[in-house]
């Protein structure tokens, strides 16, 4: 449900376009903040004529023109977002078909190339870059009526877990840690996560109802856990990878971040689908995953794996996973341990794999044919490659540029790159075999709650350390999802992880809405911006 | 296997990213902590392991050799830093 | 089998040259290998060009089937190991032709595996100058775009027409030992080809071209070290550079130099090779699986396919024509040389069987003659090739059956042919219009034989004397009275019985 922010017989919100009015239970008029509409709420709402399109996209609009100081957005297109809801406003009137979320206004992450507006990747590299195409996933949204607010601020080419690796400046959460907390509380800024940081940002801050983000190793689950939304990664494959600049090819999947479970499954059916223009691109229908959603779990198995409740495990972050056993029981689940003893290696893989991928994805960005290009006087072609790309990538990009340079050059590939494949085989068997016993995992999404901005920029791997919970299901594909399940001490969002077996995003989606309607997660960011 | 600086100039020189000797020295120890922490990968049995190829199950597709692309000049310059007569333009390249 | 006795005379003593060819054969196909773009040659620049191939973010590869299928067709025509299992890698380097910073290519797991292709030396001795050439593999790959650097004073062109396009690059074994051998190798590669048609052969358009690694050594040692000389692109201009490297190379060892491992670029206006170091500091390519594709996995029935589809081949083409067409082995290797050539001489065989109804066998040998001699001869002085011969198969089979069935005779059949050329008419329209029906008329003959016995009684005396040679001029003198048109076997029996007289 929204969250009413005021009763009122009378309506003056509605007059200014800020809010819609309707009957509560027992009669009285609630007056709800358009922003504060789950995706099927205003979906439902523009269909049923509670509200137009034009209301929702100039209420959200006026939302992220106020939440600069957040700094999601490297692009605002709230030209765009009116032009959609304009569409869907006159197709509805001439009683037309309406697209799946028509009337729905989204966040764009600006790691997908948008057709006519500047599209970085975060990146100083793409800064002044216009495509001339449009990413698959996006057009499928496009297509499907949603109007776009704007490109979101990330991580630079998606390489970063806080989401200050952009060029385009830190991205700040909306959250801010409990003054109640023990003498703790304090204003400091922190971090949205990365590298889908603007869109998790822009969600809890509602300046988007649902975004778009990309997933690499954890890149839209522990945003989502930092800022209390949910998010899900799907099955590689599920959605196209064309038109996402590529940060790591066998890595890489698309997927959404919003508010509920529901969104998720509305914004998953539509960005899903076979694409023949992706090699990797799973020839499949596209489940009615919404139509589907059910939070009775009996008859399944959730597996708790040991190993990803090591020593030193945060208490909080470790009791909020006990919780959310509890309420899968509570949802008709059985429970069982399982084991997937290469965790500990699932890291130090991807951190060969990204960025050995990465070194080679991003060799096009050469200042030949689109981007910056730095050409010192007399400069030869290979100098002009060097000082055009040691201005053009952050130097988090470098660093795992280099390391993937590294481990692929001769004489180190086998010891590097073979053996992670290798490991990644056996990462994958570790899955297999647990899935025998269970039909999904249950986990953290991330070891600890958001942390302040510069907290660890000085050491990279106590960065890398983040995505300790994720990244085992990206190396080997899986669905998987965070949701919300509380609140640490300090005030700040904890959540939970559902892995999935391939292809099982209902089952995943399923055990996600169980946990969503037992936590009750309703807290939000008080508004400081 | 620990890297030197001599060895950070050679990987940033193939990675085509000049740096500043002293960028490179500070890369020394960064990249060595890393690259010390993914080798613990090398404690794992991988006997009679095949590397992995395909994330899940898939098979390649293969396109009908039919022309369905191009004559799009205009956006394949359209963000060229540099473009004359249809061509993109570079430094002078010596064979 | 033969062994090459080809060897550099040094000032220390012999030397033996080693050489091996990697051949870069554009497929023929109308799209590229993974993109949609067009591949046709000589279109304005980057109009041939999609986002993928230009590198755009974001842009993936989708392998094209026929360029597939083509590798795998060449594969078994060479008679090779066809990898059911195989995958694309990247090869990284950075270039301004390279739009995408890798090639996308198959190092690790190449589509085909190991075969064979023969060669012979002497086209008139086969059976005894025949060797058989290691084939290591064949594999798949993108071809680069274009640099253009003499369109402007300070810049370079790039022209991405050609980037994407599907190259299959061939890898010899490093079995040849003489420039005649590296030349032999390559022109039946090209000739396999075309056959299959895989590669339409063009090297002056750069459909073909060859990286050519030579190194010495002293005959029966160990291989030396060896240099590969990049984009050559002619049988002529191979030949060339094994000479010339080779005889550099043994001019260096013998200074007390020695061979550096080294990408050489060829100078054919000066016929020399040099060293090309801009490409030298790019040699780790940090190949790896293309993580944007797919390992590839060939069915049986793929396999089936391509197998059915593949025409019968050069050599098998050779020996059947000299096993079952009873040719010489000089004709049948050169009209198996070219696939248009057999192509055409077997229409011409078709068209002359069923015309005389006979068997091909039997219209074989003048078939063959005829094409080799008068019909070359004719496309030689008027500077055509064979596809634009102004007489085609069936035009010609005529004009054969004409002199088999006695209708004119060869010397007839010559005049015939030089009108057809001239004129396009068909022969036995000429041979009708002009009344050049050879006749068979003893007694017209039998006139003519008189009168020039008549007038040759001096000759008919040294004749009668013993000088039985003067038989084939009173024939000559016959058969010039009878412009030609009589019937050399009538004439024959009269000139005798008429000497005889």
């Amino acid at each position: 449900m929204p969250s009413a922010l005021s009763l009122s017989k009378g309506c003056t919100f509605l007059q200014e376009g800020l809010g819609f009015d309707r009957l509560s239970p027992n009669g009285v008029r609630i007056l709800t903040d358009l922003t504060d509409l789950t995706v099927a709420e205003i979906r439902n709402g523009f269909r049923g004529g509670d509200f137009s399109a034009r209301e929702v996209a100039e209420a959200f609009n006026a939302n992220v023109t106020a939440a600069k100081a957040l700094n999601a957005f490297i692009v605002e297109t709230p030209e765009k977002a009116l032009e959609a809801a304009d569409a869907a406003d006159k197709a509805k009137a001439a009683g037309d078909s309406l697209g799946a979320l028509a009337g729905v206004p989204i966040g764009m992450k600006d790691l997908f190339c948008t057709q006519g507006v500047q599209t970085t990747a975060a990146s100083h590299m793409l800064e002044g870059f216009v495509p001339t195409y449009e990413s698959t996933v996006s057009g499928k949204l496009w297509a499907a009526g949603a109007g776009m607010l704007g490109k979101l601020n990330l991580d630079q080419f998606a390489m970063g877990s806080s989401n200050e690796t952009s060029y385009y400046g830190n991205v700040i959460s909306p959250w801010r840690r409990a003054k109640t907390d023990g003498g703790r509380g304090d204003n400091a800024a922190l971090a949205p996560g990365g590298s889908s940081g603007g869109s998790s940002s822009a969600i809890a801050a509602r300046l988007c109802p649902a975004a778009t983000g990309t997933d690499t190793g954890g890149s839209i689950r522990q945003p989502a856990a930092f800022t209390g939304i949910s998010g899900i990664k799907p099955t590689y494959g599920r959605c196209s990878r064309w038109g996402i600049v590529a940060f790591a090819s066998s890595l890489d999947q698309a997927g959404p971040m919003a508010r509920t479970v529901r969104d998720n499954a509305i914004l998953l059916e539509v960005m899903s689908g076979f694409d023949p223009k992706d090699s990797t691109s799973l020839d499949l229908p596209v489940p009615q995953w919404e139509a589907n959603l059910s939070s009775d779990l009996k008859g399944k198995t959730v597996g708790i794996p040991k190993e990803y409740r090591p020593d030193g495990l945060n208490a909080e972050i470790s009791a909020l996973w006990d919780r959310g056993i509890e309420w899968l029981k509570d949802a008709g689940a059985q429970v069982v341990e399982v084991s997937l003893p290469h965790t500990k290696y699932a890291l130090p893989t991807y951190y060969i794999i990204a960025p050995a991928e990465a070194s080679s994805n991003l060799a096009r960005y050469d200042g030949v044919r689109y981007g910056q290009r730095d050409l010192p006087d007399g400069a030869g072609l290979q100098d002009m490659y060097a000082a055009t790309r040691a201005a053009g990538f952050g130097p988090e990009v470098k660093r795992r540029i280099m390391i993937g340079t590294y481990v692929l050059s001769a004489g180190f590939y086998d010891a590097y790159y073979t053996q992670a494949q290798k490991v990644r085989a056996l990462i994958a068997r570790d899955f297999e075999l647990a899935f025998e016993k269970c039909d999904l995992l249950l986990t953290p999404t991330a070891p600890s709650a958001s942390f302040a901005l510069g907290e660890k920029q000085a050491d990279p791997l106590a960065m890398y350390l983040n995505d300790v919970f994720t990244v085992p299901a990206s190396l080997v594909g899986l669905p998987a999802m965070a949701i919300p399940g509380g609140l640490d001490s300090a005030g700040l969002p904890i959540g939970l992880q559902v892995i999935g077996k391939a292809l099982d995003e209902q089952t995943v989606l399923n055990a996600s809405l169980a946990i969503e309607e037992r936590a009750g997660f309703t807290a939000r960011p008080d508004k400081w911006w | 296997m620990s890297i030197d600086l001599q060895t950070v100039k050679k990987i940033a020189s193939l990675s085509r990213i000049s740096v500043t000797d002293t960028e490179a020295e500070a890369m020394v120890p960064e990249l060595n902590n890393i690259l010390g922490w993914v080798e613990q990968l090398g404690e794992v049995d991988v006997s009679g392991v095949e590397p992995m190829t395909a994330v899940i199950p898939n098979h390649q597709r293969l396109r009908d050799d039919v022309v369905t692309d191009g004559n799009v000049r205009d956006k394949v310059l359209a963000n060229a830093p540099q473009a004359e007569h249809g061509f993109f333009a570079v430094p002078k390249v010596i064979e | 089998m033969t062994e090459s006795t080809y060897r550099i005379q040094g000032a220390t003593g012999e030397w033996e040259v080693v050489i091996g060819l990697e051949v870069h054969a554009q497929v023929t196909s109308n799209a590229k290998l993974f993109s949609g773009a067009a591949t046709a040659f000589g279109a304005e620049p980057n109009t041939q060009v999609s986002l993928v191939d230009a590198a755009m973010p974001g842009m993936l590869p989708v392998p094209n089937r026929e360029c597939i299928r083509q590798a795998v067709r060449t594969g078994m025509a060479i008679d090779a190991q066809i990898n059911k299992w195989s995958r694309f890698d990247r090869k990284n380097y950075f270039y301004a032709d390279l739009p995408q910073g890798y090639q996308i290519s198959q190092l690790y797991h190449p589509i085909v595996g190991e075969g064979q292709i023969e060669i012979v030396l002497d086209e008139k001795n086969p059976e005894a100058s025949t060797k058989v050439i290691g084939v290591e593999r064949i594999h798949v790959e993108q071809d680069a775009g274009k640099l253009m650097h003499d369109q402007h004073p300070t810049s370079s062109y790039v022209d991405l027409n050609r980037s994407g396009v599907a190259l299959m690059e061939i890898v010899s074994k490093p079995d040849m030992r003489s420039p005649a051998e590296a030349g032999a190798y390559l022109s039946k590669l090209r000739t396999i080809l075309r056959y299959v048609g895989s590669c339409d052969g063009n090297m002056d358009q750069g459909s073909m071209r060859a990286d050519v690694n030579v190194s010495v050594r002293r005959p029966g040692e160990a291989f030396g070290t060896r240099t590969e000389t990049k984009n050559v692109n002619s049988v002529r201009f191979v030949m060339a550079v094994v000479e010339h490297e080779a005889n550099r190379q043994v001019d260096v060892l013998e200074a007390g130099g020695k061979i550096v491992q080294e990408t050489r670029l060829y100078d054919p206006d000066r016929n020399e090779t040099r060293s090309m170091r801009s490409k030298e500091d790019a040699h780790d390519y940090r190949y790896f699986p293309d993580p944007d594709l797919l390992p590839l996995e060939l069915d049986d029935a793929f396999l089936e396919e391509c197998r059915q589809s593949l025409p019968e081949l050069p050599d098998a083409k050779r020996a059947r024509y000299v096993n079952d067409l009873g040719l010489s082995a000089y004709n049948a290797t050169t009209l198996t040389a070219d696939a248009d050539t057999a192509r055409w001489f077997e229409a011409l065989l078709a068209q002359g069987a069923r015309i005389q109804k006979k068997s091909e066998g039997e219209v074989a040998k003048a078939s063959a003659n005829w094409l080799l001699s008068e019909l070359y001869g004719a496309l030689n002085r008027l500077g055509k090739s064979l596809d634009e011969s102004p007489v085609g198969p069936e035009e010609g089979a005529e004009l054969l059956a004409l002199v088999a069935d006695g209708t004119i005779s060869g010397t007839i059949a010559k005049q015939v042919f030089e009108i057809m050329l001239e004129t396009g008419a068909r022969a036995p329209a000429i041979v009708e219009e002009k009344g050049l029906k050879q006749t068979s008329d003893t007694g017209a003959i039998e006139a003519a034989v008189a009168k020039v016995l008549a007038d040759n009684a001096d000759k008919v005396a040294q004749y009668k004397g013993g000088k039985e040679a003067l038989f084939g001029f009173f024939v000559g003198q016959t058969m010039k009275a009878m412009q030609g048109k009589a019937n050399p076997q009538v004439v024959n029996e009269l000139v005798k019985k008429g000497l005889a007289g």
